[in-house]
């Protein structure tokens, strides 16, 4: 890789306490795990960081488990495991479905739920779902463990709420009890970043989020509201193209990208009747 | 940083950094060229190798994340594999850079004893790029390989 390996430190967590005094004495350390974002990153000549924490061998942290009515993900989860949970696969197919369309299958068996949700990218494939299903961000620090709405937890372009000494140890899912659908619209069917990215469930007042329209992965609160109070599906598409920012970038173009997050919308809302 | 691993089947043991590549370890270290470097940044599947029966991309894996690990790379089947042979006989390679990895991400569905579909072959080897053969000649050595496998 372009940036020599040399420059940095890298130190391998025994156990969950262990890892969190690391982070609570050096808050500059990167945790890392699947390194799907972090070494491409390196290989670009960027610098996440210059101490590294391997959490890999924390296995409990892989864990998918139920508890108290929530699907609970542990962090270190990968996008295979996701896929070969019998929970998952029943609880919350629409994650099965975007964790199939993460890569190929080699990045799949690396990368993480919480790699995906620390890296922050706007066209991370599965927050959509994490947005659309309510779920619960678990972090946990020293000082204890709290729980943050996903819709809250990111603040801006690839920033969020996570304190430096805090690492992200789960997603908990409550049980999501309407038709899910999720869609990942790119350049090919595998192995490419999302142009827009969909995941929807039509509850009475139905959960729209979408990637990639903007700074953070968006809930289209205006566009529920519409929808969940009887009003037509025309009028909720003005609402939503109001309500999302895209950006020209090098994979695609704002009015591409609204025009796209429109279809997705009404092809929900026709496969989700 | 000591490191122990086994591959192909040899127990191994390094002194190394612990962020190096597993791609620049086996190739540099292990003197083991037969894993590819293409694009270096998890794209093209070149690099595939597996770790613990599970294909993975070296140029994304720190040698530390190897530690007490099975890894295999193209050098550990020897030759004989059937897909090996049927990517000849099909003329599934041609310049070559892609192959060690496509043979190691698709190995697993040769060696499974149900019948792939063409689009379960294609999606398994979704991460692997080819600028040469245009895919069709791989998906049917892979075909081709599994029917010799399991031919009773």
């Amino acid at each position: 890789m372009r940036t020599s390996s040399r420059d940095f430190t890298l130190r391998r967590a025994r156990t969950l306490d262990g890892a969190l005094a690391v982070l609570r004495d050096d808050p500059g350390t990167v945790p890392l795990a699947g390194c799907t974002d972090v070494y491409v990153a390196l290989q670009f000549g960027q610098r996440p960081g210059s101490r590294y924490l391997d959490l890999t061998p924390l296995k409990a942290l892989r864990r998918i488990t139920e508890r108290d009515g929530n699907l609970v993900i542990g962090a270190l989860a990968t996008y295979t495991d996701l896929q070969r949970s019998r929970l998952v696969r029943s609880r919350l197919p629409m994650l099965v479905e975007a964790s199939r369309l993460v890569g190929g299958m080699q990045i799949q068996n690396r990368g993480t739920v919480g790699g995906n949700l620390a890296n922050g990218s706007p066209a991370g494939d599965t927050l959509p779902v994490f947005a659309a299903a309510e779920a619960q961000v678990v972090l946990q620090s020293t000082q204890g463990e709290r729980r943050v709405p996903f819709t809250s937890f990111y603040t801006g372009y690839r920033a969020s709420v996570r304190r430096p000494d805090e690492l992200i140890t789960a997603v908990e899912v409550p049980a999501v009890d309407a038709r899910q659908w999720f869609r990942k619209v790119g350049t090919r069917a595998a192995q490419a970043i999302s142009k827009v990215v969909f995941a929807g469930v039509r509850a009475s007042t139905p959960r729209l989020a979408l990637g990639s329209v903007g700074p953070t992965v968006v809930r289209l609160s205006r566009t529920e509201r519409v929808l969940g109070s009887g009003g037509s599906l025309e009028t909720a598409i003005d609402e939503l193209k109001l309500e999302i920012s895209p950006i020209d970038d090098l994979r695609s173009t704002a009015d591409y990208r609204r025009e796209v997050a429109a279809n997705l919308v009404r092809e929900f809302w026709a496969r989700t009747a | 940083m000591r490191t122990r691993f086994t591959l192909n089947g040899e127990p191994r043991e390094l002194e190394t950094h612990p962020m190096r590549r597993l791609l620049d370890v086996l190739r540099e270290d292990c003197g083991l060229t037969g894993t590819k470097e293409g694009c270096g940044e998890g794209e093209c599947g070149a690099c595939t190798v597996l770790v613990d029966g599970e294909p993975v991309v070296s140029c994304l894996v720190p040698v530390a994340q190897a530690e007490g690990c099975e890894l295999l790379t193209i050098e550990g089947l020897g030759g004989d594999h059937p897909l090996q042979r049927s990517m000849m006989t099909e003329v599934g390679a041609q310049c070559g850079i892609c192959t060690p990895g496509v043979v190691l991400a698709a190995k697993a569905l040769v060696d499974a004893p149900r019948k792939p579909t063409l689009a379960r072959v294609r999606e398994a080897l979704a991460g692997n790029l080819c600028r040469c053969t245009g895919y069709e000649a791989i998906h049917r050595a892979v075909l081709a390989a599994h029917a010799e496998r399991h031919a009773k």
